[in-house]
């Protein structure tokens, strides 16, 4: 079971608390409805399913319920770090070579 | 009275306290403090199992959880028979009942043991590239009898009376081992203060300090150090010490799975014990301090009855006082067995001699053996064990070949080394490295925040060991938080070193010999096996292991892994490491499914939800359907009466009279804020803004792919409130969709949603009598047509408590929907009851609700829709807004597949005979003549017998189906095909005109 | 190939079994391949056994980067059935049913598929409809699936408990007596050697490390860790490796990878005769040959390459495993394992042609891959061979994400695979 750090309540909980939302940063079209398909399928279907760092969504839905921003290692399952919602992908990771 | 084989002043049990136990039926008489194994050994009995494959004649290999052989049943009552139970593990308690397992008629005379004489044809894989012919018979033949021949204990056959307790736990340090490598960590720990939890899967703490007779700690025998440091522990307030407790998983985050056996050791543990506890720690820092295990040598024969690990026999010795034999040979690669003969001698067993691989080893233990008048035999082997049900002889050879004799003997003692346990350490991702000196795999890179100490981690001898941990504890504490301990350092004044040992086999069974030389016990897998993987192309470990299951049997691999795995490296002509190390996974030893599941059983598995009238309803002796976590009524029978007739009646009466129905369970959000119809408008296909306070609408909500999500009706209390009401089994995935899009993607609007689905009872009232039942019961509300029309919603209060009062009808009739705090539910589902009673209504349950709306052509989204239905499938074009620039799914709606002709849509069925009920699920084809596999164009979504029609109704999903009105489909069901006529949705009032009637 | 036998047991019996040949060699790669098959589990082993046994293609390679069979393969719970509602999932899934019923005798190698029944547990109303809809679709569709009552259910498996005072009731279940299990490494090792001795190369411990493209665009070879391999046509079946390897070819894919766990008990005489599935309370499981009990488990939920999960996870199965069966709390787990499963957004897979030529996928199985083995394979090699799907596997296109052609067994049938 992971321990996640919510950003909002700033602490440490199980991940029972948890829900997974999948990829982060994948943001709605402001036009959706001018979308190609092509544009269409990327935003809903596509996925970068990294192995290594992901950029991935979380609610605190037995908490706080915010969605919040996570950044792990798909293969030993660390965070890195996490965000709040609405914050832009960190241009550094903390512990990245510089 | 002394049982043969016990020795008087040997060991630390009283021998005052007896407990009488039975094995295969036969009486025995044992101490307290014995285990299984040492009852069984102190008596004289060594042959106590059979083996998987051949069923060879099995006894003991070890004294501790690595026992590959010693597996029986234990029986408490009918109820409580556990098979597999490792004897050496298994503490006594007076009346005890143990048998053996896997074998028939008896454990002495096996019939199962013909596969031993057969078994040059079993060998590795074998079933592999036989039992095909002819092709039926796998099923029916071969499958059957081995499936009956293989498995070892039977499964118990009653569910189980005993419970099983949880806990949760954190802390600063979790110590895992209470050797004195554990012990050390866990003092120094616990005196900076932090917290912590000590564990160890033992009855008593010592770890190899059971039978290492030279070991003196601060002055003091090191086994009575340790239970004086224990004793201290546990007086502490920081310090948890967890003794019978396994740690079995080491998990992401320092997260640790612990089981701890609770009364398996109590004669009549009661009620109020559980049998196990489940552990669940999360821990700040983790000190690994699980010791090594011992290796057995690999010859033929090496698995007689009698055959053991010299620390086995040391355990047996200085903790139990029992000797495994009286006439004991020992064959050793190392020091270590050594000790065990020597202490062994002292206490009265002849040592008929020790049998040494090594050409010229030396130092004190040697020297000691032979000072007392040991034989010791150096650069010879045991080439082969005699006996049968019990060792009787080793047969000696120079190791390079020569001329061999052979020595009477009734126990050989092994040791080839010793295998540290890294099995957690590498559970948690830590990558292991081979010490190509002490040819050991060794803790090398760490993943998560723990150290393993001593043994576990290649520290030779006691000092070294006590050093380290010691060290390590104290790190991990401050690490943690802890403050600077003030304690000192335990003094090790008298230990014993670890020396190196051999791996793979041994002399005579080496490339080339066909002798049985086991190197997995349990599974009977040989040396050969190995090679013969290997000959066959199996060249990593993995293949090897899987083809030959050597290590994956209920010990998994903890004496066989090494041996096993240079075996196969042998023969590949590589080095150890280059061949690689099978994982490690989870559990360490096998952990039971009840202590696991703790007490998610029955009533506890799953949380139940009862509505507020539930208990009118149980009384009422409705019967109750399961809908997500929630009990609903389905139907409420009277005396007499089964669900059909119920379901007619109470179908009739609602359209006649009226109806009392428990809406409660449909989801309920309200969405609040000055931007509130915005968020509606993006939300849902329909249009919101222009809906008037008062008024109410039927929503349409869309995955972004332009799928049916779910629907409801929603009600606008004012401009910038609205109450949306979800399907029962969508409220929790309708709440957290609608939080999604408003915290990441609309976060500019200014709206707050809330669950309000607890907060409500909703009675829907429905029939043409439905508003003169709530009506003398409203204050507050005009109820009148032209003031409440249909699809409003008033505020006011009903039986003196608030309520939403919707009109709104799920049935076609006038309706009502009466919210009430869901405190309140009860009471005023009996006033409206009583209302409804002058009346003559009826209450309805879920089977009704679903009859009453699909003669009216309603949709049950998830019964009528599937996620592959559009608005438009689902004739619900009208709900999506097409002035609407933006709601979600407005984009997926226009994909091509969405938008392309021959759509399956939703259309009602008539069946030609009125009197035929079309089953749900049935699939429909327009030709009925057509050989299979047929074309199918649709599927029968709702179907039922309608009392009001006087005729059987349905639902379809039909390709083109708005097309084919009027058309006759065919529905080919097993026992004949059915006519149907393809038909518009509504059975009932198709102008409408009795929702106002 | 020397064929097995009980007679070449018994030949070697009398040997000391040093006559068997290896059952598939290791031989160092060559330059060039006229197909590379990324992925040596069953489906990408079953490809080359089909390309060299239908096609006449033998001049391939297998690549590995682990060894043969250690993927999914080698860590799924074997569950065999085709008892799928839609006509495409029916009819890939039924295809392979066929060739598992003979494939024993196709390779000579006993993968031990035993027809003891799969048998799926419905515990409410909405759980009997959907069972009732793909028994009627699968019997216009001529594949078994049959309704059994709460009585019928316990007596074809008696351990079951069908107690009306258990949490989920059993309301009946669904029958096809044609699934049942196989033995996952025999399937891996039989289409091995079947394949080896065709003339493929299986190259174990080599991994893909990048997909090289000619100046048109076309697929000209594979970077590996042991230098660079040449091919024309490569077809990538890299299960949760899947989104890695096509990105080496810039193609982004509709993939998410979960960690999937499941466990095996202490091994007991037989006491499930059947496979048992159930759905609405999450749990699988059946007994293997040897004993224990296999038992499956959900996925995490998050995307993970780590073959590892939660505790929780299989606490919530064996929560579910002893409400169906109360009398196994005093069993014991004796292992657990994790895989990576590649889960498309319809839960159904992909066997396709794609974007660049050349290149072909075979993945998103998720949870229900092996069960597919045999079929995938052989129309994946038609795929490959011919340049064009098979009919069985046609609908099974990457474009159906864009045109929205879905064949979405997950909302249809809310039935895990």
């Amino acid at each position: 079971m992971l321990l996640i750090r919510c950003p909002y309540c700033e602490e440490e909980r199980p991940e029972l608390e948890f829900r997974n939302a999948g990829e982060a940063h994948i943001a709605r079209p402001t036009n959706i409805a001018a979308e190609s398909d092509d544009d269409f399928e990327k935003f809903f279907f596509i996925r970068a399913n990294p192995k290594g760092v992901i950029y991935e969504r979380w609610r605190h839905i037995h908490g706080c319920a915010r969605f919040f921003n996570a950044v792990r290692d798909t293969v030993t399952d660390k965070f890195v770090m996490t965000y709040k919602a609405g914050e832009p992908k960190p241009a550094k990771l903390p512990g990245a070579p510089k | 009275m002394n049982a043969a084989f016990r020795i008087s002043g040997a060991g630390r049990l009283s021998q005052a306290k007896t407990a009488s136990f039975s094995f295969d039926g036969k009486p025995y008489t044992g101490i307290a403090g014995d285990t299984l194994a040492s009852a069984l050994l102190a008596n004289g009995v060594h042959l106590v199992g059979r083996s998987f494959k051949y069923h060879r004649p099995r006894g003991f290999l070890s004294a501790g959880a690595e026992e590959p052989n010693a597996l029986v049943q234990i029986v408490r009552d009918d109820a409580r028979k556990t098979p597999n139970v490792r004897a050496t593990v298994q503490e006594l308690y007076d009346g005890l009942i143990a048998n053996s397992q896997n074998r028939w008629p008896s454990l002495a005379f096996d019939v199962g043991a013909v596969n031993d004489i057969a078994s040059p044809m079993f060998s590795a894989g074998f079933y592999y590239k036989t039992f095909m012919w002819p092709k039926w018979a796998w099923k029916d033949l071969y499958e059957p009898k081995i499936r009956a021949a293989a498995g070892l204990g039977v499964s118990p056959e009653k569910p189980d009376p005993d419970h099983y307790a949880s806990r949760y736990a954190h802390c600063e340090v979790l110590v895992l081992g209470g050797g004195a490598a554990g012990i050390a960590s866990a003092v120094a720990a616990a005196e900076t203060g932090v917290r912590v939890i000590l564990a160890d899967e033992q009855a008593e703490f010592g770890g190899s300090l059971r039978f290492e007779s030279g070991a003196r700690i601060d002055g003091q025998d090191g086994y009575a150090w340790a239970q004086a440091a224990i004793a201290r522990l546990k007086a502490m307030d920081n310090v948890r010490v967890l003794s019978r407790t396994t740690a079995f998983g080491y998990y992401a985050q320092n997260f640790v799975g612990l089981v701890e056996r609770v009364s398996d050791h109590i004669k009549n543990p009661g009620r109020e014990l559980a049998r196990e506890r489940l552990w669940q720690v999360r821990a700040n820092r983790v000190v690994i301090a699980t010791g090594a295990i011992e290796r057995h040598m690999v010859f033929a024969n090496n698995d007689r009855p009698g055959v053991m690990l010299a620390s086995a026999a040391r355990t047996y010795l200085n903790h139990y006082g029992v000797a495994v034999g009286r006439n004991v040979g020992v064959y050793t690669a190392n020091d270590s067995a050594y000790a065990a003969a020597i202490d062994l001698k002292k206490a009265g067993v002849n040592i008929a001699a020790i049998v040494d691989l090594r050409d010229n080893p030396s130092g004190p233990v040697i020297d000691e053996a032979r000072a007392l008048g040991i034989e010791i035999n150096f650069g010879r082997a045991v080439v082969s064990a005699g006996g049968k049900l019990r060792v009787s002889s080793m047969t000696v050879q120079p190791k390079n070949g020569g001329g061999g004799r052979t020595i009477p003997v009734d126990a050989i003692l092994m040791s080839a080394g010793w295998t540290p346990s890294v099995h957690l350490f590498s559970q948690s991702r830590g990558k292991v490295a081979f010490n190509e000196e002490s040819k050991r795999f060794v803790p090398g890179a760490y993943a998560q925040d723990c150290v393993s100490v001593g043994a576990c981690n290649g520290a030779d001898g006691l000092d070294a060991t006590v050093d380290e941990a010691y060290a390590a504890g104290a790190k991990a504490a401050k690490e943690a938080g802890g403050k600077v301990g003030k304690g000192a350092k335990p003094k090790v004044d008298a230990g014993e070193s670890w020396s190196r040992g051999m791996l793979g086999a041994g002399p005579g069974a080496g490339p080339g010999t066909t002798v049985k030389a086991f190197v997995d016990f349990q599974n009977d897998v040989t040396a050969k096996d190995i090679r013969q993987a290997v000959h066959e192309g199996m060249h990593s470990i993995e293949h090897v292991k899987r083809f030959t299951t050597n290590g994956m049997a209920t010990d998994q691999g903890k004496t066989s892994n090494m041996h096993g795995l240079a075996i196969a490296a042998e023969e590949l002509g590589k080095p150890i490491p280059q061949v690689g190390l099978t994982t490690f996974r989870a559990p360490y030893t096998p952990v039971t499914f009840g202590s696991i599941v703790g007490h998610a059983r029955g009533a506890l598995f799953d949380p139940t939800r009862r509505t507020a009238t539930h208990g009118w309803a149980a009384r009422q002796g409705a019967v109750f359907e399961d809908v997500g976590h929630w009990k609903r009524a389905w139907y409420f029978p009277k005396a007499g009466e089964g669900m059909h007739a119920a379901v007619n009646r109470e179908c009739v009466t609602v359209r006649k009279v009226g109806g009392l129905f428990d809406a409660s369970t449909l989801g309920k959000i309200e969405v609040v804020g000055p931007d509130a119809a915005k968020f509606m408008e993006l939300l849902y296909t329909n249009p919101w803004e222009k809906l008037e306070s008062g008024r109410c609408r039927y929503g349409i909500m869309l995955r972004e792919d332009g799928f049916i999500y779910d629907d409801g009706v929603v009600g606008r209390l004012a401009p910038d409130r609205f109450h949306v009401t979800t399907t029962t089994g969508g409220a929790p995935r309708v709440m957290n969709h609608m939080e999604d899009y408003l915290q990441t993607e609309f976060p500019h609007l200014n709206v707050w949603l809330t669950s309000i689905t607890e907060q409500w009872a909703v009675i829907a009232v429905q029939g043409p009598k439905s508003r003169d039942i709530i009506a003398p019961l409203v204050e507050g509300i005009d109820m009148s047509d032209e003031a409440m029309p249909h699809m409003s919603v008033r505020e006011g209060k009903i039986c003196g408590v608030p309520t939403r009062l919707f009109r709104m009808s799920f049935t076609g009739e006038r309706g009502f929907e009466v919210n009430v705090p869901a405190d309140y539910g009860e009471a005023v589902w009996e006033a409206l009851w009583a209302e409804g009673q002058k009346h003559g209504a009826t209450a309805y349950g879920t089977e009704t609700m679903h009859v009453l709306r699909a003669e009216k052509g309603y949709i049950i989204v998830g019964q009528d829709t599937d996620g592959t239905v559009t608005p438009n499938d689902a004739g619900l074009d009208w709900a999506v807004g097409k002035k609407k620039t933006d709601f979600v799914g407005i984009r997926g709606l226009t994909r091509p597949d969405l938008v392309a002709k021959g759509r399956k849509q939703l259309v009602g069925l008539k069946t030609k005979d009125p009197k035929v009920v079309l089953e749900e699920g049935a699939q429909i084809v327009a030709d009925p003549k057509q050989p299979i596999p047929m074309k199918m164009i649709g599927h029968v979504t709702s179907s039922y017998w309608s009392e009001n029609c006087g005729r059987s109704i349905a639902l379809a999903l039909v390709a083109g189906g708005r097309d084919r009105m009027g058309q006759t489909l065919y529905v080919p069901m097993p026992n004949g095909t059915i006519e149907v006529e393809v038909t518009g949705m509504v059975f009932v009032d198709e102008k409408g005109e009795r929702l106002n009637g | 190939m020397k064929k097995y036998s009980v007679f070449a047991i018994a030949r070697e019996a009398m040997r000391g079994h040093k006559g068997w040949e290896e059952q598939w060699t290791s031989p160092e790669p060559k330059k060039e391949y006229d197909v590379i098959i990324v992925g040596a589990g069953g489906h990408g082993l079953a490809t080359a056994y089909y390309l060299a046994s239908e096609h006449g293609i033998t001049n391939i390679a297998v690549l590995e980067k682990g060894w043969l069979g250690g993927g999914n393969t080698g860590r799924n719970t074997t569950i065999i059935r085709s008892n799928y509602l839609y006509d495409e999932s029916a009819g890939i899934y039924d295809h392979a049913l066929k060739l598992w019923d003979g494939l024993s005798q196709e390779l000579n190698y006993n993968v031990m598929y035993s027809a003891r029944g799969v048998m799926m547990l419905a515990h409410n109303v909405h759980d009997v409809q959907v069972f009732k809809r793909h028994i009627h679709a699968n019997r216009l569709n001529g594949i078994d699936n049959e309704w059994l009552t709460p009585e019928e259910a316990k007596a074809f498996c008696p351990p079951l408990n069908i107690s009306k005072e258990a949490r989920y009731p059993v309301m009946g279940a669904a029958l096809q007596r044609r699934g049942g299990t196989a033995r996952h490494d025999a399937v891996a090792w039989g289409y091995a050697r079947g394949a080896s001795a065709r003339g493929v190369h299986i190259i174990q411990n080599c991994e893909v490390t990048g997909i090289k493209r000619a100046a048109n665009g076309a697929v000209s070879g594979v970077e590996t860790t042991r230098g660079f391999i040449g091919a024309k046509k490569v077809g990538v079946v890299a299960a949760g490796h899947s989104s890695v390897i096509m990105n080496m070819a810039g193609v982004r894919m509709p993939l998410e990878s979960y960690p999937l766990q499941a466990l095996v008990s202490e091994p007991i005489k037989p006491v499930v005769p059947c496979v048992v599935m159930s759905n609405t309370v999450h749990a699988y499981i059946s007994q293997s040959d040897k004993g224990e009990l296999v038992i499956g488990a959900g996925t995490d939920q998050y995307v993970s390459y780590s073959q590892t999960g939660g505790l929780h996870i299989l606490q919530h199965t064996l929560d579910a495993i002893c409400e169906m069966f109360p009398i196994f709390t005093r069993m014991k787990m004796l292992r657990s394992w994790g895989g990576i499963v590649d889960v498309t957004p319809d839960r159904s897979p992909i066997l396709a042609k794609t974007p660049v030529k050349g290149l072909y996928v075979n993945c998103g199985w998720g949870t229900g891959g092996f069960k597919a083995t045999p079929g995938s394979g052989n129309v994946f090699a038609h795929t490959i061979a011919k340049d064009e799907p098979h009919p069985i596997n046609a609908p099974f296109t990457l474009e159906r994400f864009r045109t929205g052609r879905l064949i979405d067994e997950a909302a249809a049938a809310a039935v895990a695979h």
